[in-house]
Formats: structure tokens, sequence, C-alpha cells
């Protein structure tokens, strides 16, 4: 059930890529790669009032690729790099796999449990009040857009 | 061409300017009646030089440098060192789960400069006699002034909020990552380390809600009660299965 969900959420990022990847195409603005125009910048119509993706589930690309393994240029996420390899068959995203990501997080030592009260805990839920900001980590997210938006272009020009 | 060797100005109005620094969206906004000449630029500038200083991906930064070995601790300027004690007392408090120090030994005081980045330009915002704003640099964000309604995103689709809270003179900042999938593992020992989709903590400034975000989110399932334990703090945090747990405080902040 986990590694679908995971490979769900993949796959949306995938879609969710070429979309913009398409769009960013589109706007002629190529020739600065830092264009992240996956961020909206107006926080206030952040309001889809669809009902929440749990587990997100999404489905087929309409881009075709040509069949291959497509390694990503390294993308800044600040906190470290993001390198991505897409790997295309019969003209479709089959995997994306990690080449590099930040693991400055990733600590192993123990910390003490102690008594704890017992915390509330519920089911995400969308929520359609309209909001100024939005917090969200998105460094990881755009970086990984960005490698793999590099990988797909191989897939598509070359 | 690396992605923090220029800005790009993608929003810019008289009130709200957003601009990518750093490699991530950082926006202004400022509902005072009377906005300082240039004070944008000024809070754009200072980010600027934060990532000349510390970016670990300038070949130039004074953290590059001190990677390289071309200046010894003495020569470190005032300001890195003080950076580092913030650090030092961050990873002392947190167990070691905050560290700027890679497994390699080499500095990268990332976790920690982007909060104190956010909060030292609030204070450029104060100090110029604005009031009512908010800064938020990749989704980590203080407010002041009036009451700010902020969402937080749902990790799988980053157009829908999950919780809407209301914050007032107070930081907010997210932890998170959708990367850690099927490939992704621990690699000191091999476990898988990912239960956890994001973690938000909500304190006095971004400075301190950035610096525990990070922490507790490398602590995984148990960041939640670190962030309990904390005095003055509040937190939310969504598992991969979409099962969010909150601090017992946190419905204070809700919107309703």
């Amino acid at each position: 059930m986990l590694t679908k969900l995971k490979k769900l959420s993949l796959s949306l990022f995938v879609i969710f890529s070429s979309i913009v990847y398409v769009a960013w195409q589109k706007s002629g603005d190529q020739t600065n790669s830092n264009s992240l125009s996956l961020n909206s910048p107006n926080a206030n119509s952040l309001n889809s009032g669809q009902a929440t993706n749990l587990p997100p589930s999404a489905n087929g690309s309409t881009q075709n690729y040509r069949d291959g393994q497509y390694t990503g240029q390294p993308a800044d996420a600040y906190y470290g790099n993001i390198q991505v390899k897409a790997i295309v068959s019969n003209g479709k995203i089959s995997d994306v796999q990690f080449l590099d990501y930040p693991q400055d997080r990733n600590h192993s030592i123990q910390i003490n449990q102690v008594a704890m009260p017992i915390l509330k805990q519920e089911a995400i839920q969308s929520q359609s009040a309209q909001v100024q900001i939005v917090s969200g980590a998105t460094d990881t997210s755009q970086a990984f857009q960005q490698s793999l938006d590099s990988a797909l272009t191989q897939a598509t020009l070359s | 061409m690396n992605s923090v060797e220029f800005e790009k100005i993608i929003l810019a109005t008289k009130t709200k300017q957003t601009r990518i620094l750093m490699g991530m969206p950082i926006t202004v906004e400022i509902l005072d009646p009377e906005i300082p000449e240039k004070i944008f630029n000024r809070v754009f500038d200072y980010f600027a030089y934060v990532d000349n200083r510390y970016s670990p991906f300038k070949i130039t930064s004074e953290v590059s440098l001190i990677n390289q070995g071309k200046i010894r601790p003495n020569e470190w300027s005032t300001e890195m060192k003080s950076l580092l004690a913030m650090a030092e007392e961050t990873r002392q408090l947190s167990d070691g789960f905050f560290d700027v120090r890679t497994p390699e030994g080499k500095l990268n005081p990332s976790g920690i400069v982007k909060g104190w980045a956010i909060h030292n330009a609030a204070n450029i915002l104060k100090e110029a006699g604005v009031q009512d704003f908010y800064v938020d640099a990749g989704g980590d964000i203080e407010v002041h002034g009036a009451v700010w309604r902020i969402g937080i995103r749902n990790p799988w689709n980053r157009n829908e909020n999950v919780k809407i809270v209301s914050l007032k003179n107070a930081g907010i900042a997210t932890s998170g990552t959708y990367i850690r999938g099927d490939h992704i593992y621990n690699p000191k020992n091999g476990e898988n380390v990912n239960e956890i989709s994001s973690l938000t903590v909500i304190g006095p400034d971004a400075y301190e809600a950035d610096r525990f975000a990070t922490a507790g989110f490398a602590m995984g399932a148990e960041g939640i009660n670190f962030i309990e334990r904390l005095a003055g703090f509040e937190g939310y945090m969504i598992d991969q299965k979409g099962i969010a747990t909150l601090t017992s405080g946190f419905e204070k902040y809700t919107y309703v």
C-alpha cells in the first residue's frame, strides 16, 4: 500500500511536471532555466474546491517520449542537489529514479522517549476557505521538477 | 547554469512582489497604506546578500571558502560565527538531529539560514516602519501586524490546502519532501526513514519555526512529540498515509 502510494505520488509529479514543462515551452521563456512557473505567486487563488486526492490517483500522460533512460541535470534544492533519471518505455515514463537528493536531514540518532499526551489525529481534508499565504515544502519538489524537466527534454528532443 | 546565480522577478506590484532567489520564490506583501521607497529592493537585496555569503552552491561564498579550507576559523566573519553558534544551540536542543555539519564534515548551514534570513528581512521591514506584512521564502513565512490566513499545503496536491491557520506576529515553516520514494533510504543504516510527508511548525518567528521544523522532520514520526515538548511551538505533521497529528495547542490557530 505504502509503495503504491509513493508510486502514485511520483506519477502525479511526473504528470504535473509534464504539464508545467509544456506550458514553459509555450511561454517562449526558454532562455531562463530558472523559470519556476510551477508556483503561482498569487496565493489568494489557491482554492481548488476539489475533493482531497488521498492517495493521489492520476494516470496516463498525454505526451509520448522516446524510449530510453534520461538523466536530468542536478538541480539546486538549496538544502542539497536533486538529480533524477527518467526511464521511458513504450513512450511513457515508466520510472523516475533519484540519483541524488538532499541527505543532510537524515540522522539515525535516537532520542529519548518520555511520557507524552496522546496527540489528536485526523485524516487530512481539503479546505476551501481562501488563504493569503501557503506554507509547504517547495524546495525539493521544484528542484525535482527542474531535474525531471531536463531529463524529459532529452527524451523529447534527442 | 547555476540557478542561484541570478534572480528572476516573477511578480511585481506596488504592494506585493515575488522573486526567485536562493533557488526558491520569495514573496513580500505589505498592507500598510504608505510603503517606504525601495523597501522591496532592500529586502530582496538582503536575500541576495545572504545567498552570496552562505550558499554552499556558490564557490565564492564564505561557506564554500571554509569548506575549501581557504579561510581559517579565526578569519571567519562575526556573522558566520554567530550563525554557527545558533546552529550549535539548535543541535543541542534537538539532541543532535539538527546539524549543519554533513556526514563528510563539510559545513552546510542551509537548514538554519533560511528561517534566519526571513526573520532578518522582517526586521528590515519593521525598522523601515512597515507594520502589516509578511515575508515568505519557499513556504516558510513570518507575518506581522494584521492577522494573516495561511494554508498548509497538501503534500500530494500543491493546489490544495489541508489546514488553514490564522497567525499574527509569528513564524510558520514546513519541512518535507516528496522524494523519499522506493529508491530512497537512509544510507547510514539502510532503513527506510520516510514515514513522514511534512511537518509544519508554528513559532514566535520564522527563524524559530524553521529550525525546529527542520530538526523535527529529521526525527521522523517522533518529530511531532519533539514539537509538543517545546514551549511556545505548535506542529502539524502529515504522514505518508495522509493522517495528520496535531500538537495539543495547535487548534488555537485553526481558522474556521
